[in-house]
């Protein structure tokens, strides 16, 4: 048993690439979800939008770097209007098919053949980070204690990548201690109370799904920066879901909840897929295969989460008193 | 008691307003403040609301009664911009509110509440009293992020909030969620955050449905309250003691129309009210033959069922 390696890449996990980009994803959509109660399940599309935005512009187009995160940036506004308009005037149950679906033709538009020549397909898009970390301060080496710690390469990306989560958190504290975050949280409760004290409600939804929307793009841009590539099919549903359960996991409507469930959730994932490929490769369960070590990694990590939501509803940071109130 | 003398000064300018008028639908008030026209509603085939032509008096309490499906909640909703009408024409204040967005209605100060409760459940009850005041600063996203620049009024809102909250004896909860206070309390505290928007009139769905009666005398001392104030208020109601204790006017809508209107010591016993609320020719007397064929119609039936039960 190498119990090393499974503890450095544990603790890895925690601070990691995989937490920085799923931890910004479940920011926005507890923007959506948490505080406006907006089911927005095509958190992906965001990400997808804003990777393509970037990695197209500068492939493709040949511009610069910045100019590839301004496009990204605006794809995702402009998908947040285009998802709205049509569809936040009608029921929350709506939204969510709408921007499931929405999703999906925007992951089927990458990586079709039509557009191969912008888009790449199904091996999407790569070499556009050159630029990024042409911007490294770290020179060359290891960064950290012991066996624990990163590359220069990781170091540059984490320092930006937690700047950017941190950032967020920031703005979301400052946003829902705000009028305008008690609007968004009146919103999820009861639209029809807010309308009749007069706020305009499908604004108030259009800029919660905007915010939370640019944020999630965040998480694109990270994810393919550190990957060298996006390719469509990273930008499935799951990685939605996996926001949803992050969010849940740490607590809706809780500032830190997103960033602490997706802590939680990648060091949860690895640790259990380590420790279950080290036991299968020790010959102490002989039953399995190391084949069926990732599937049954899934089914273990959910069961986990069902525990934890049984024993703990609200989430780590929730507060019980919200759970006991009927919701409606 | 010089409370005392303005209250009853006001409740008489109120009722003193309404001392000439004609029972018929429709009737025209001497100072309107709101104004209705051909409001047609329907659904499908069938017609929910057609009010040919109704007014509600400034600075008084009207009540709209009806029996249950005779569209008050649906012209409610029309008249609030929570549905749209099918066609039909209202003024407020002199200002055409046909087709006006709900929130907009509700900054012109027309402010309504549900019949069906709706306090914001996981906001605390001081949250839910500072969201009804209008034109805050720190409601628009990019000044939201500088607490500096709502910060100040914030401070009067809660405040003003709190005022209201001690005169509904709600301030022991202000840090409770909404959630966990009781139906009646809910009640008052969707009725004091329609307060916080400062409106000129106020529309009450139902303001006693789910009250229990200990929170009722407490309830219809507020709503009188309001008119006090200078507000003038439109309140749908089942409970006609609680009609006939606080209103000043009646309008009466049966089958989607406005059918009387009348004080509220007399309306009760107009023919057209008591008609639509029993059907007509209820009380139509039978003669003595229809009666007896009658009682021995029942009769017989009654002896074929005994048999049928022996024969078993």
């Amino acid at each position: 048993m190498d119990w090393l390696t499974i503890l450095t890449t544990t603790v890895h996990a925690a601070i990691g690439w995989e937490t920085v980009v799923y931890g910004l994803a479940a920011i926005g959509v507890n923007i959506h979800f948490g505080y406006t109660g907006l089911l927005n399940f095509g958190q992906s599309a965001f990400m997808a939008v804003a990777g393509y935005g970037m990695a197209v512009t500068v492939v493709f187009l040949n511009l610069p770097f910045w100019i590839g995160i301004l496009v990204g940036l605006a794809a995702a506004a402009v998908l947040a209007l285009l998802m709205g308009i049509p569809t936040l005037k009608l029921r929350a149950d709506y939204l969510a098919i709408v921007t499931i679906a929405a999703a999906e033709i925007i992951r089927l538009i990458f990586r079709s053949v039509y557009f191969k020549d912008i888009f790449g397909g199904s091996d999407g898009r790569r070499g556009f980070n050159g630029d990024f970390y042409a911007m490294n301060p770290y020179p060359a080496g290891h960064y950290g204690i012991g066996p624990f710690g990163f590359d220069e390469r990781t170091m540059w990306f984490l320092t930006v990548g937690w700047a950017v989560v941190l950032l967020s958190c920031v703005v979301v504290y400052l946003l829902m201690k705000s009028p305008w975050g008690r609007v968004l949280k009146a919103i999820r409760e009861d639209e029809d109370a807010v309308r009749a004290l007069g706020k305009n409600v499908f604004s108030y939804k259009l800029q919660s799904l905007t915010l939370g929307g640019i944020i999630g793009c965040f998480g694109g841009f990270l994810y393919g920066l550190y990957n060298g590539a996006v390719q469509p099919d990273v930008f499935g549903t799951e990685m939605t879901f996996f926001a949803y359960t992050i969010v849940i996991l740490g607590g809706a409507a809780r500032v830190f909840g997103p960033v602490v469930g997706a802590m939680i959730f990648w060091v949860l994932f690895v640790f259990v897929g380590n420790t279950l490929a080290e036991l299968v490769a020790n010959g102490y369960i002989p039953f399995m295969t190391t084949i069926q070590v990732g599937p049954i990694r899934y089914a273990l990590v959910g069961l986990g989460f069902i525990l934890l939501l049984v024993l703990r509803p609200q989430g780590i940071f929730g507060d019980k008193r919200e759970i006991a109130i009927d919701a409606r | 008691m010089r409370d005392d003398t303005m209250t009853d000064s006001l409740k008489a300018k109120a009722q003193a307003a309404f001392k000439d008028l004609a029972r018929d639908p429709g009737v025209p008030k001497p100072d309107p403040i709101l104004v209705v026209d051909n409001v047609v509603r329907r659904f499908g085939g069938l017609t929910a609301v057609d009010v040919n032509h109704v007014e509600i008096q400034r600075g008084s309490i009207t009540a709209l009664i009806g029996p249950n499906g005779a569209g008050k909640t649906t012209f409610f909703n029309q008249l609030t911009g929570f549905d749209t009408a099918d066609s039909g024409t209202w003024r407020f204040n002199e200002r055409a509110m046909n087709g006006v967005p709900a929130h907009k209605v509700a900054r012109y100060g027309m402010v309504r509440t549900f019949q069906l409760t709706k306090a914001l459940s996981r906001l605390t009850v001081l949250e839910n009293m500072r969201l009804g005041a209008q034109k805050q600063r720190g409601e628009s996203f990019w000044r939201a992020l500088v607490p500096g620049f709502w910060r100040g009024q914030e401070e009067e809102i809660t405040e003003r909030a709190e005022e209201l909250l001690v005169r509904f004896k709600l301030d022991a909860k202000r840090d409770d969620f909404a959630g966990s206070l009781s139906g009646g309390q809910r009640k008052l505290l969707e009725m004091a955050r329609a307060l916080m928007v400062q409106p000129e009139l106020v529309m009450l769905d139902e303001p006693m449905a789910g009250v229990n009666p200990a929170l009722t005398q407490s309830l219809l001392g507020h709503v009188k309250d309001l008119r006090e104030q200078g507000m003038t208020v439109l309140f749908v109601e089942h409970d006609m003691d609680m009609v006939r204790d606080i209103s000043d006017w009646v309008i009466v809508m049966a089958q989607g129309a406005v059918i009387a209107e009348g004080p509220p010591s007399t309306i009760m016993s107009d023919e057209r009210v008591i008609d639509a609320y029993l059907g007509a020719h209820h009380d139509a007397p039978l003669s003595e033959g229809e009666l007896e064929a009658q009682l021995h119609e029942a009769e017989a039936e009654l002896e074929a069922e005994i048999e049928e039960e022996t024969q078993k």
